[in-house]
């Protein structure tokens, strides 16, 4: 059993209402005990609404797996990484401190790393992951890349991203607006005020090979 | 006796609110899937429960489900873990001052001895009128229907209301009074693909979570979005235009809004002079409100306003929503006009792709607001008064006319009577009024005033802890029946497990009251749907019409929207295939109010324009209380938090109160994020941690009313209502804020939820 190739999941920070019903399903499977694999960031509460759901991001060339002293860490044929092997864990941490996105965790009274794994339970006989099933706001959606080409036509999947030196290429994409992305900081007094203030910064995008659009405000943008 | 019979803290200890664990462990494949809905709010998403052994062990997503495909928030996620809690009330109990925890177990039989011959004495020495019942809209339309019944009927009272005075009765008014009839005009999917949606007075993020798809998905396809409300919320946060209305200023903006489209000439004559009358006098009343004044009442731009007016003055398809931020007034149904009045104007009504309606805050919002729970209401959206209506349902009930009470009086008022002391027994069913109500210290001391007061529920909720005898009732898995959600859809809640211990169905208990009074007549129904099959015809030729729905066709359908006929409204000939009616108000529609003549539901079948008149709010915030002060709900958490508050993730992901402050506030006051601030209102003070955000007016601070006793923000609000809907102004009152000199007592003796 492994998850079609033709099922993506992406993630449109744009559309998170910070409801935690992926993190409340996530606590749901019978396979981590009760523990959310998801982790649901406010960016920065006191400006702005604006949170984002982080889920693994099942990379080509799993960071958390290539630190692994114990090779505990497997990425499985159809693009999923998976959480670590409970034989070979040392729960020494090593993945935690690499992952570029931030996202495994040890869990100290199992002594594991235990991470999203796309829910390979239902993904690979064909279900969708818990999370983007009930997100009600589908800022987490699986499904194929045509659909959400028809979808989002306002926002596009980018699946590579930059960390210094290193280019990570992952089987979740994230979408990016096509557009003036909204801003960061949102402040009720801009609105009351019959001259509105310039939007006070902007998010910045990596892949500027995939956001070739001259139109697009954010191809110029430094990362 | 309704006094509490020991301390509250006693009480706390031993009914709870306590934690349910965070999960359900696993016990292996469950015997059955079953096919319902969620409990909590009027979005009614479509979930499977998972059963084992006669417990709810979990849920799965039901993608079949249209509305919501599967979608839920975290209350849907986590709401099956109400079942198999310590805190369940497994039997009945009755008041006991000398028990620890203030009542001891008594009986079913001899609790609902004792309920009817306590209602036999007060009525016999006081009148029949002397006895209230207090109903909700988190019930199955079965159950609002025969609690009416019940009131009228049996105990022969008029004093029955509910909860959805609370909630959806301003837009209930508004729309009786435009359109001559209640529900949302159109199904959710004619959203995505319209112009521009215009959001008024609702947190849909947080309040009505499945919609935000909806809303965003229009917005992906190219619709403009405009969010009205004095925060912003996640919502507003990428929407097209942002209207900071400073709090009770809705109907001022909607003026100088409508003002400006009729100058600019953005309105549809031709729809307006075919379909509507009474639009010269709302001219003239928006002709006063420049975009200038509307500006300085509202406290949104001039040139937002103008831009308000252009973006929905000039679109072809929109769609509007309002909720209880413009409707929690003493001017809600004003404020409710005066957006069915843009609606009207721009001519954008019963068609695809365009929409109007509220979005209903309860399970069975809808539902629970037509079929007779409502004091001046008969079955199928009939009016108590009308003596046509009258002798109809009384036919229905087998009862003389004459027999039959007159209207009573909103649930509000009706604790006023109490304290009165005219009525003396109160009979209770999902309603927490001591939580909910405004200036809830008032309901307190009228609930120390009953005689006798019961309350039938699952948990001991704050106001039950007043009660003499507490009923066991059932949980909404527990039981089957229908409910209508926010599109007007009916659909079918199944039952998924037995009640446990000696907890009863709710209709069970209501009826077995009526067999001990020796008044069984007309409440001898052996299930839900023999309940449903007599609604079915108590609301023939009403306007909420449900004779031609039946609990197969709900599974067929997935749900019915009502008016859904079992007799063609042109013939009278029979119908066996009506299928409902998703989109009201077509051009060619015909509806047996009109009767052909339009497609509005008067007699000459056209809406009605309503001058929607700005008051300014009871109360308001003046020298001595300067600030406004709003409040409304999480996403956690669901009313007065009897379910949600014991639900242990939801618990931990928002504990308790806050009052939220713009920065630039808190710094003139000294008060920083996480400190502890005291909000005081002319009625007492409450004291909670301050959050500092920017989403909010500077003169404005919002506090979310789930929480009970030291935490609760309904000590606050003012008792004032809407002089047309009874609807309490929970939406703004005169505050001011200070920093606390000290952490409240409560924080060293009560948990989070307490």
């Amino acid at each position: 059993m492994t998850v079609p190739a033709h099922l993506e999941f992406f993630v449109d920070p744009s559309r998170c209402i910070g409801c935690q019903a992926c993190v409340q399903a996530c606590t749901e499977c019978d396979t981590h005990r009760g523990h959310s694999m998801i982790h649901l960031e406010a960016i920065d509460r006191a400006v702005s609404v604006q949170t984002v759901p982080v889920v693994c991001m099942h990379c080509e060339e799993p960071t958390c797996a290539e630190v692994c002293p114990a090779d505990a860490i497997k990425r499985s044929s159809d693009g999923v990484v998976h959480s670590a092997r409970k034989p070979r864990c040392i729960a020494c941490g090593n993945c935690v401190v690499a992952c570029p996105f931030g996202v495994p965790e040890i869990y100290p009274e199992q002594q594991l790393m235990m991470k999203c794994d796309m829910c390979y339970d239902r993904t690979s006989v064909g279900k969708k992951p818990m999370c983007a099933t009930v997100c009600p706001s589908q800022a987490l959606f699986y499904g194929t890349r045509e659909e959400i080409a028809a979808l989002r036509p306002q926002s596009m999947p980018t699946n590579k991203f930059q960390f210094g030196d290193q280019t990570i290429t992952t089987r979740v994409s994230v979408l990016v607006p096509r557009r003036a992305a909204p801003a960061p900081r949102v402040d009720v007094t801009a609105a009351m005020s019959e001259q509105p203030e310039r939007r006070s910064a902007r998010l910045n995008v990596l892949d500027t090979r995939v956001i070739a659009d001259a139109s697009d405000p954010f191809a110029a943008v430094e990362v | 006796m309704a006094e509490l019979p020991v301390d509250p803290l006693k009480i706390i200890h031993a009914f709870g609110p306590h934690l349910s664990e965070g999960t359900r462990p696993s016990r292996g494949e469950p015997d059955k899937l079953v096919k319902t809905h969620c409990c909590f709010c009027g979005q009614q998403c479509g979930i499977q429960l998972k059963v084992k052994d006669n417990e709810v062990v979990g849920f799965e997503p039901w993608e079949e489900f249209p509305f919501n495909r599967g979608m839920l928030c975290p209350k849907g996620v986590k709401r099956y873990l109400q079942g198999s809690h310590p805190d369940r009330l497994l039997g009945a109990i009755e008041r006991d001052p000398s028990a620890p925890g203030g009542f001891r177990k008594v009986a079913y039989d001899a609790a609902i001895a004792r309920v009817a011959s306590e209602i036999d004495r007060i009525q016999r020495a006081h009148g029949h009128g002397a006895i209230g019942v207090l109903g909700g809209a988190s019930l199955t339309t079965e159950k609002t229907y025969l609690l009416g019944k019940f009131a009228r009927v049996c105990l022969k009272t008029p004093f029955i209301d509910y909860n959805g005075r609370l909630c959806m009765v301003s837009a209930g008014a508004a729309n009786k009074k435009a359109f001559g009839i209640d529900r949302t005009t159109s199904p959710w999917a004619d959203m995505v693909g319209t112009e521009v949606i215009w959001v008024a007075g609702s947190n849909v993020a947080e309040c009505s979570p499945i919609t935000t798809n909806y809303i965003w998905q229009a917005r992906e396809l190219g619709a403009k979005v405009i969010v009205q409300d004095p925060r912003i919320t996640p919502l507003a946060r990428t929407c097209d235009l942002y209207l900071p209305v400073r709090p009770g200023r809705d109907a001022a903006l909607f003026a100088g809004v409508l003002g400006v489209m009729i100058e600019k000439g953005w309105i549809d004559r031709d729809f307006i002079e075919r379909h509507t009358v009474g639009f010269e006098q709302v001219a003239e009343y928006c002709r006063a409100w420049t975009p200038e004044r509307s500006s300085e009442v509202s406290g949104v731009p001039v040139r937002a306003i103008h831009q308000a007016a252009e973006l929905w003055g000039t679109a072809k398809t929109s769609f509007l929503f309002h909720a209880r931020g413009i409707e929690h007034h003493s001017n809600g149904v004003q404020n409710s006009l005066a957006t069915i009045n843009l609606v009207l104007a721009s001519g954008r009504i019963g068609k695809p792709k365009c929409g109007y309606g509220t979005i209903v805050g309860q399970a069975n919002g809808q539902g629970g607001r037509e079929h007779g729970q409502k004091c001046d209401q008969l079955p199928g959206w009939r009016d108590i008064s009308n003596p046509e209506h009258r002798k109809y349902i009384a036919s229905v009930w087998k009862i003389e006319e004459p027999d039959l009470p007159g209207p009573g009086v909103d649930a509000y008022e009706l604790f006023r009577k109490i304290e009165r002391g005219e009525i003396k027994g109160l009979i209770s069913i999902c309603f927490n009024p001591k939580v909910s109500l405004p200036d809830n210290e008032f309901i307190t001391r009228a609930l120390n005033k009953l005689e006798f007061y019961t309350a039938i529920d699952f948990f001991l909720n704050e106001t039950a802890q007043h009660a003499d005898v507490v009923l066991p009732g059932s949980l909404q898995e527990e039981d089957e029946g229908t409910v209508t959600q926010v599109e007007g859809r009916v659909i079918k809640i199944n039952q998924a497990v037995d009640p446990p211990g000696d907890a009863r169905r709710d209709w069970v208990i209501i009826q077995d009251i009526a067999q001990k009074l020796g008044r069984p007549h007309g409440f001898t129904f052996e299930s839900p749907r023999a309940i449903f099959e007599e609604l079915r015809i108590a609301s023939k030729g009403g306007v909420a019409d449900y004779s031609g729905i039946t609990y197969e066709k709900i599974e067929q359908q997935m749900g019915v929207f009502w008016p859904c006929y079992s007799a063609d409204p042109r013939t009278g000939e029979p119908l066996t295939d009506h299928p409902g009616t998703p989109r009201l108000f077509e051009p060619d529609s015909y509806n047996p109010v009109a009767k052909g003549s339009g497609p509005f539901y008067f007699p000459d079948g056209k809406a009605r324009f309503n001058v929607a008149e700005y008051r300014a709010a009871i109360d308001d915030a003046s020298e001595e209380y300067p600030l406004f002060l709003t409040t409304g709900r999480v996403v956690s958490q669901f009313l007065s938090g009897t379910q949600t508050r014991r639900i242990g993730p939801l618990v931990k992901q928002y504990p308790e109160p806050r009052i939220e402050l713009h920065p630039r506030l808190a710094e003139k006051l000294g008060i920083t994020d996480g400190a502890w601030a005291t909000c005081e209102t002319r009625r007492g003070e409450i004291t909670l941690r301050a959050m500092v955000v920017t989403t909010i007016r500077p003169d404005t601070l919002f506090i979310p009313y789930h929480w009970s006793g030291p935490k609760s923000v309904n000590r606050l609000t003012v008792a004032a209502q809407d002089p047309i809907s009874k609807i309490p102004q929970y939406k703004v009152c005169g505050c001011r804020l200070r920093p606390a000199v000290a952490a409240p007592e409560y924080a060293r003796v009560l948990e989070a939820q307490q």
